[in-house]
């Protein structure tokens, strides 16, 4: 039996008792099956998009940089492209895909009313974006697989829960995101004031020390920085410094993002 | 036992009380009807009903479940139509049955097991592989009937299941929930279409403000709230032959240019109207419409 909540929520379920249960499941499978559908373009798009970005400034602009870090511009760029697209793909998800199931085609309106709760279907999104940015993420770590963009490999294949965890974290934030928005044109507020400034100083393209010092301790609020200061280093050769505080961080911002877009939707969908 | 009683029902947003102290009690195995104007709390009872929406008072008992707390072991047991297209549009009619079975926790061979039965009952037997886009609006509707049935309810709630439909799919719709009401389940519907009521319901409470002001089968309420017989009076004359009209029949009401006469005897009135040939006239019996008017008003509700 699932606990009542005191909190006087609708529904059988209170944003703040997560119940373990894999009710969630079926709302994953659904958007899964929708997914293989359309695979062949939301793969192609998905993933040619980071791959074109990081070759063309690998080797265009590593031509003039030539070592960052250290190692080759490329090898540089690969592990902050590797979380900048497993972002990416985590938030396309859930604002754009997750807000028409939402508003436009009503499919968690339709979910509501099958024995499944509003947080069974914000699990199951959170865990579906996660899952699609696993893609992009396998997609990267493939090319730094073949292109030889790493040290040591036999530390690469702890990039796969740094990709899992970076997806969870920017799905939990959009998912916050998405239940905020009166439009799809709302979602370009946040990419403007929040996410491109977030890929400007957290490292994707140049290292956080080149940042005044102000500004690189700002860095160190924001989510992408901890996916690159865990990516990072496993690419280059060598143990992240501090990996802890970084998976607490993303683990925390997830957490954050779920409950939050938990009583947002809650207050959108059930009233 | 009954599959729905709310007791006390109120539901408030802000001061407005939409749901207002509500009590209704349904009977199994029959097709009780919620009629109201916009905005009177019908889709709020149905959505409070399910445990989508919390009340501020009363008590809910959903097949012997109290709402909220188990709303979803209740919901197991419930089939919903609701009010807007929610159809997956990038699955077949049989993917969407499949993908909304497994809500329920069905396993793909128990929803395959059941959907030429639900096909044919939905008159969707050649539409299996059919995209939704492709469906005409009465067959969607006619989908989301049977999305409802896969997890075989006991107990089907349906807002407004005909709305936005031509005759014909009316009448299609209004055959397969006969045939649902004949095979004993229990049929919680919200309209305002009066024939749509007075056609399929046993039992109509009439919802007003928030609260039910009126109760009963539909030829009960007729007899109960209104004269048996109605002469619609047209034309630009009409409004000047109230005085007359008032002296022959037991009620006069006017809107716009027409008069609605109430009467125990027509005949009087209509004799009268002869003799008067710049008014048309339509004598007709009473009928839902016309207690639903009487009791809710002729105003706007928007």
């Amino acid at each position: 039996m699932r606990k009542t909540n005191q909190a006087g929520h609708a529904g059988d379920s209170s944003p703040l008792t997560p119940h373990p249960s894999l009710k969630w499941l079926p709302v994953w499978r659904r958007n899964f099956d929708v997914w293989r559908k359309l695979a062949a373009p939301s793969i192609l798009g998905n993933l040619a998009d980071p791959l074109l970005y990081m070759l063309g400034l690998g080797y265009g602009l590593g031509q003039f940089l030539g070592e960052v870090d250290g190692v080759p511009y490329l090898t540089f760029l690969a592990a902050g492209t590797l979380a900048y697209s497993v972002m990416n793909s985590a938030t396309f998800e859930t604002l754009y895909s997750a807000f028409s199931r939402m508003h436009v085609q009503k499919t968690w309106d339709a979910i509501l009313n099958t024995p499944l709760t509003l947080d069974d279907i914000l699990l199951g999104e959170l865990i579906w974006a996660a899952s699609k940015s696993l893609l992009s993420g396998l997609a990267i770590l493939a090319v730094i697989w073949a292109l030889g963009l790493y040290t040591d490999f036999w530390l690469t294949p702890w990039l796969l829960p740094v990709i899992v965890l970076t997806g969870l974290c920017f799905a939990g934030l959009g998912l916050m995101v998405n239940a905020v928005a009166p439009n799809y044109d709302f979602f370009l507020y946040y990419f403007t004031l929040v996410i491109t400034p977030m890929v400007l100083l957290s490292g994707v393209f140049y290292p956080t020390d080149a940042l005044p010092a102000w500004l690189a301790a700002a860095a160190q609020w924001l989510p992408l920085t901890h996916a690159i200061a865990l990516a990072r280093p496993l690419v280059l050769g060598h143990w992240p410094d501090a990996p802890l505080l970084n998976v607490l961080v993303l683990l925390a911002y997830a957490a954050a993002g779920y409950l939050a877009a938990l009583r947002l939707t809650r207050r959108r969908l059930l009233r | 036992m009954s599959p729905l009683r709310l007791a006390g029902l109120t539901k408030r947003y802000g001061d407005a009380a939409v749901v207002d102290r509500l009590d209704l009690e349904i009977a199994p195995g029959r097709c009780h009807g919620l009629l109201g104007p916009n905005g009177a709390g019908k889709t709020t009872t149905l959505r409070l009903a399910l445990g989508l929406v919390e009340a501020d008072a009363g008590e809910i008992r959903l097949l012997g479940h109290a709402i909220p707390a188990e709303a979803s072991a209740a919901r197991r047991r419930v089939g919903v139509v609701p009010q807007t297209d929610s159809l997956d549009p990038d699955f077949s009619v049989r993917e969407n049955l499949l993908a909304y079975g497994r809500f329920f926790g069905l396993r793909r061979a128990e929803i395959e097991a059941r959907l030429p039965g639900l096909l044919e009952f939905a008159g969707l037997a050649g539409k299996a592989d059919a995209r939704v886009p492709a469906l005409s609006g009465g067959m969607k509707r006619r989908l989301t009937l049977a999305r409802a049935l896969i997890n075989d309810p006991e107990f089907v709630v349906l807002d407004e299941p005909t709305t936005g439909l031509d005759p014909q799919a009316r009448h299609l719709v209004w055959q397969g929930l006969r045939r649902l009401i004949a095979r004993g389940k229990t049929l919680l519907l919200t309209t305002h279409f009066m024939d749509e009521a007075e056609r399929l319901c046993d039992v109509i409470s009439i919802i007003d403000r928030g609260r039910i002001i009126a109760e009963g089968s539909p030829r009960a309420l007729i007899a109960g709230h209104i004269e048996p017989h109605v002469v619609e009076v047209y034309g630009e004359g009409a409004a000047d032959w109230q005085g007359c009209a008032d002296r022959l029949c037991r009620r006069c009401e006017q809107a716009g240019e027409t008069l609605f006469c109430y009467a125990d005897d027509p005949q009087a009135v209509v004799r009268k109207l002869e003799g008067r040939p710049g008014l048309r006239y339509l004598h007709r019996p009473a009928n839902l419409e016309d207690v639903f008017l009487k009791l809710t008003g002729r105003d706007l509700r928007d």
